[in-house]
Parts: C-alpha cells; sequence; structure tokens
C-alpha cells in the first residue's frame, strides 16, 4: 500500500505536498492514504482529495516539530495503516523526518527524486545527483520504500475522490529539543517553491542595485536569487545563494542577470525549465546553458523589462 | 566534549561530471577530489568549539584508501585523529550504519555532518545517524553553540530560520553560513603526517538500493538572442510564445 506524508505548513497543504498526493495514486493506481501531525485548516483535506488521497490520518499531541517525535509517531502510524510505500515532498522538514522514517519502518530511502518509478523488474527511481550535473537510476531493495520527491518535478493529477478524517493521538513524551525562536520571511515566495525566479550576480555592483530586481519579480510574481559571490559579501540573505553550494532549483523559469554561469552555478540551476540570460559579455559561460539571451548592460535591460511587465 | 566529524570525499566542484561503462559508473579519471565543502563547515565549527570548551574532533569517513590524502587534509586544518571505515561508500544507508557502529563503541558529545554530500546529494546522513542512536538530529545549522551542557542551534526551515535548543549527545548538519572554512597551513600540514589515521573493517548490513545507470542533463539548444535596444521583447515572448509566465 501507498501512502504520503502531508507536511502540515501552518494549517495548510502546500502544492508540494499535492505533487506527493499525485505520485502516489499514480504508483498505486487508486487511491492512498495522507498522514499528516496537526489539525489542517478546514477545506485542505479537500485538496488532497482531488489528487487521489481517499483517507487523511492526523496525528494529534505534538505541539512543535521535533525530528524524533515527528518521526517516531508517523512510523507508527505507517506501520498501524499497512503502508509499504511513503511519498513524501523534500523540503527541509522531510529531510529531518523522511531518515529517521526509513530506519523506523526499515525502508529503503531515495531522495532528490524527480520522475515517476518504472516498477516493471523491482522499483527503480531517477533522482538527481552530482548536483545537478547528473542522474542516477536507482533501485530500491527493500521491501518498503521511500520516495522523497523533489518539488515541481511531478505533475499534479486529478483523481477526485471522497475523503474521510480519523485522528489517532501520540502518546506524552518530552522532546529532546526546544524552539526558542522562529523567524520567517513574511509574504515572500521561498525559492524552492517559486515557479519564476529572478536571480542576479555581481554584475549589479551593489546592493542598492536589487531594487530593479525585486521590482522586476514582483511584476513576475518571481522569488529571488543571486550568485555566491553576492551572499558571501552580504549583499543578499545566503538563502537566496542558489548553486552546487547553495540551494538546487529547478522552476518553470530562471531569469539570470549579471552572472557569469561558472559550473558551480549552473549545477544549481540548469533542470529549470526556461533560462534567460541577461550579460554584457558576449562570452559568458551563461548564453550556452540558456533558451534566450539578451547581450547588454543590465542598468540598460532591467527598466526595460519592467516596463514591458507592467504593460499588460 | 568528543566530536566526530562525519566527512565524505567528493569531485572538486569544477569537475565535468561523466560516466564510463556505458553509463554505470562514474567517471573518476583524472578527478580532482577534495572534503565535501559541507563537511568543510563541520570540520572548522568542530575545532571552533573545542578550541573554546575544550576536547577533541574526530574524522571519520567510509572510503578505500584512496581516501586517505584527503583524509589527511581534514588532519591538516586540524582534527585531532581519523578513522577510515574500509568499504565502498555503497548509498547513504550504509555509510550511516557503519558510522553509528564506531559512535556507539565509542562515544561522542556531538556528531556534525554536511547537509548534503555535492556528489549523491542524499541529505540524509545526520538524520539517519539520529535515529540509528536514538539521539535528537538538527538539520541545515547556520549557527551551533554549546552553554551549559546544552547544544544551541540556528537553523534554516522552508521560509525562515528557527533557534533552537538540544541535549547532549546531539547529530547535526552543517548549511553554509556555519563558518568560514579553515585552510590548512603549513604547520597543521606537517602535523598531519604523524596524527592517528585508523583504519577499521566494515559491518555487514541489509542491501538497501542499487544505482544501475547514470545520465548526464541534456544539453540545450542554441540560446535565442534578443536584441538589447528591444528587450522588452522577452516579456511578450515568453507570455505569447514560451506561455511560461502570466
Ligand atoms: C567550491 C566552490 C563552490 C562554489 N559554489 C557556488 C555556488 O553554489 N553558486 C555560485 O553562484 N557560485 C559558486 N561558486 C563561485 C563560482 O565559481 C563563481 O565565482 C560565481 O558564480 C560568480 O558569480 P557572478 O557570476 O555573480 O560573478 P562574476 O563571475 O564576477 O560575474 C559577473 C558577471 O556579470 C557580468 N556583468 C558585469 N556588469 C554587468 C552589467 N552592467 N550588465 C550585465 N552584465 C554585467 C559580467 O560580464 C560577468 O559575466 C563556487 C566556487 C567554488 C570554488
Amino acid at each position: 500500500m501507498t501512502g504520503i506524508y502531508a507536511e502540515n505548513s501552518e494549517g495548510i497543504f502546500k502544492k508540494s505536498v499535492l505533487e506527493a498526493a499525485s505520485y502516489a495514486s499514480k504508483i498505486q493506481n487508486g487511491p492512498v492514504t495522507a498522514i499528516c501531525v496537526g489539525k489542517p485548516k478546514d477545506g485542505e483535506a479537500d485538496k488532497l482529495a482531488k489528487y487521489g488521497v481517499n483517507k487523511l490520518i492526523v496525528i494529534e499531541g505534538l505541539d512543535f516539530f521535533d525530528a524524533q517525535l515527528y518521526a517516531n509517531a508517523v512510523t507508527k502510524t505507517i506501520e498501524n495503516s499497512g503502508i509499504k510505500t511513503l511519498v513524501i515532498a523534500n523540503t527541509y522538514e522531510a529531510k529531518s523526518i523522511a531518515p529517521r522514517i526509513a530506519v523506523g519502518m526499515n525502508a529503503s530511502l531515495a531522495t532528490n527524486v524527480i520522475a515517476y518509478p518504472d516498477m516493471s523488474n523491482g522499483f527503480t527511481v531517477k533522482r538527481g545527483v552530482f548536483s545537478g550535473k547528473g542522474f542516477a537510476y536507482v533501485k530500491l531493495e527493500k521491501a518498503n520504500k521511500i520516495v522523497a520527491i523533489t518539488p515541481n518535478s511531478t505533475d499534479l493529477i486529478e483523481n477526485n475522490q471522497s475523503i474521510s478524517i480519523e485522528n489517532t493521538a501520540t502518546e506524552q513524551i518530552n522532546a529532546s529539543t526546544q524552539i526558542l525562536s522562529t523567524s520567517k520571511s513574511a509574504g515572500k515566495i521561498p525559492l524552492t517553491e517559486a515557479e519564476v525566479v529572478v536571480s542576479a550576480g555581481r554584475g549589479m555592483k551593489g546592493p542598492e542595485n536589487w531594487i530593479m530586481v525585486e521590482e522586476l519579480a514582483d511584476l513576475l510574481g518571481a522569488a529571488t536569487a543571486c550568485s555566491k559571490p553576492v551572499s558571501d559579501m552580504g549583499w543578499r540573505p545566503h538563502n537566496e545563494h542558489v548553486g552546487q553550494t547553495g540551494i538546487t532549483i529547478k522552476p518553470n523559469l530562471y531569469i539570470a542577470i549579471g552572472i557569469s554561469g561558472a559550473i558551480q552555478h549552473l549545477a544549481g540551476v540548469s533542470s529549470s525549465k526556461i533560462i534567460v540570460a541577461i550579460n554584457k559579455d558576449p562570452e559568458a559561460p551563461f548564453f550556452k546553458a540558456a533558451d534566450y539571451g539578451i547581450v547588454g548592460d543590465a542598468f540598460e535591460i532591467l527598466p526595460q523589462l519592467i516596463q514591458a511587465a507592467k504593460n499588460r | 566534549m568528543k566530536i566526530l566529524v562525519c566527512m565524505s570525499v567528493v569531485p572538486d566542484t569544477t569537475t565535468k561530471i561523466t560516466f564510463t561503462d556505458n553509463n554505470t559508473q562514474f567517471n573518476s579519471q583524472g578527478v580532482q577530489f577534495i572534503i565535501n565543502p559541507y563537511d568543510e563547515l563541520s570540520l572548522t565549527k568542530a575545532l571552533e568549539l573545542t578550541e573554546k570548551n575544550g576536547g577533541t574532533v574526530t574524522v571519520a569517513t567510509v572510503g578505500l584508501a584512496d581516501a586517505d590524502a584527503v583524509i589527511r587534509k581534514a588532519l591538516a586544518i586540524g582534527a585531532n585523529d581519523a578513522i577510515r571505515i574500509n568499504a565502498e561508500p555503497k548509498d547513504g544507508q550504509f555509510v550511516a550504519e557503519q558510522i553509528a557502529e564506531h559512535i556507539k563503541a565509542n562515544g561522542y558529545d556531538m556528531v556534525l555532518t554536511g547537509r548534503e554530500s555535492i556528489d549523491y546529494n542524499g541529505g540524509q546522513m545526520c538524520s539517519l545517524l539520529g535515529a540509528l542512536l536514538s539521539w535528537p538530529s538538527v538539520n541545515v545549522c547556520t549557527q551551533i553553540d554549546v552553554q551549559d551542557g546544552k547544544a544551541i542551534f540556528e537553523r534554516d526551515i522552508d521560509g525562515g530560520r528557527q533557534n533552537i535548543s538540544s541535549s547532549l549527545p546531539v547529530v547535526a548538519s552543517a548549511q553554509k553560513d556555519l563558518c568560514e572554512p579553515r585552510i590548512p597551513n603549513m604547520k597543521g600540514i606537517m602535523a598531519a603526517r604523524t596524527k592517528p589515521l585508523l583504519v577499521i573493517e566494515a559491518v555487514s548490513v541489509e542491501n538497501s538500493s542499487t544505482y544501475s545507470l547514470f545520465e548526464s542533463p541534456q544539453a540545450k539548444q542554441a540560446v535565442r538572442l534578443i536584441d538589447a535596444s528591444q528587450a522588452g521583447q522577452l516579456i511578450d515572448i515568453l507570455r505569447n510564445e514560451a506561455k511560461i509566465i502570466a
């Protein structure tokens, strides 16, 4: 039986969870069970139902995220519900708990999975390796399996179900960790979830010039990103740094402004569906990795793009 | 404090990745190997912590003898000693089981890993070790400190940051921003030659996965250039031809 872990983001199931539901019901070839921690908001369960979930098990009694307690509670629920293959969206939360669940249920674990499995001879998944420079086909050998899929890699597949909700309580156990404070970048689109990303590099000359980058991003409903030196110099926060030693992203559209296109940078962005490079140097390596390019000065091109994005 | 740093040995970041034997093997010919950049951060942080609080830093790697040169570099950066578990690192679960055995037998206060290795990008080691040892695990840390017998972390969460504390022992993974990686100096390189590098044999574990085939990303078609004086056309093309923005 196939199930999903539905990450509960303050009561909401994000698109990546719905992708996991679609993936699971596709490989199950039928409805699947979802497990979440904490009560979702009204109507959220219906979102899961639309993508093939016919049963939601809500684990109650865990008031904050502790990887150990979450994983133990989810593992127990998996055992009780007979799930053999668990699909999970590969977020930070998933990375904290999926390996722990894998140990708990003695499962083979594959992270960074970007396509449906080949089940003709066992269970073989395709995963991203070498930080965007390659892919590997990996056969999961154990009877139990966990597949952590990269957001924005697989489709949403509608498969309407009627959903039942079941609550299960955990025993009270003290956590080994304690949350002291949390800060969220309010209102901004998280980079890993963004479908459009506007990114800029050292060619922007200084942090004050990001006003233009941000304006274009706002107009396109995009998240902002940057190259490594830009975050190293403190022009932008480090969580915007994409590349081999930063975040790997695969948006539908990646616009790179004043970024040379070094191999370490490309590693993190080359799986984007469409890449636009804007650079004053016609020899910049980014043009070899781009679908569209503009050779010219970013300070002249950005205002034109902003203007065009406003006209509709 | 006794700290263990789990280190993986990976191709240099400038490596052009290719495959051999009908795409069943990574082509390591002519490739320069380095300390996984995230592990370099956890090593540096471990040294900072023991310099402040006293203690020792041990580096552990699962790998064959060709990893020794890179392990010596970690010793040159400042680790007190190293162990190499003599086996091909098959997959994350295999590696974690090996290192967990060593930890159980030797006891540590803190175990640090990288956020992920830049070759197989598993991102599993920290949480796998936590589960195998029944320890708390804290991922993608941008700050690590020890105060009054507790570990204090700042970590990335989806869409933000969080400060958390944990009891010891604990396993944590390093995220960029944790610290500036140290570079070995001449004195360190000399000292590293005589520091202990213990080689131990692997334990047998159930096979979890098999890598069958590799593939390179598809080459892009030639770029379509838009004239800089007509840059606004790009937006029209993305809207109406590529239909990628609204
Ligand atoms: C171990 C290691 C890991 C690394 N990891 C990463 C990583 O994860 N991510 C990453 O990004 N980098 C990484 N790097 C760094 C990488 O090698 C490059 O140095 C970096 O990507 C360059 O950033 P940049 O393109 O912003 O700057 P530069 O290389 O300085 O390029 C600036 C570009 O802007 C253009 N330009 C200048 N002025 C203008 C203008 N007015 N209008 C238009 N264009 C202009 C220039 O032609 C140039 O192409 C790593 C390096 C190492 C050694």
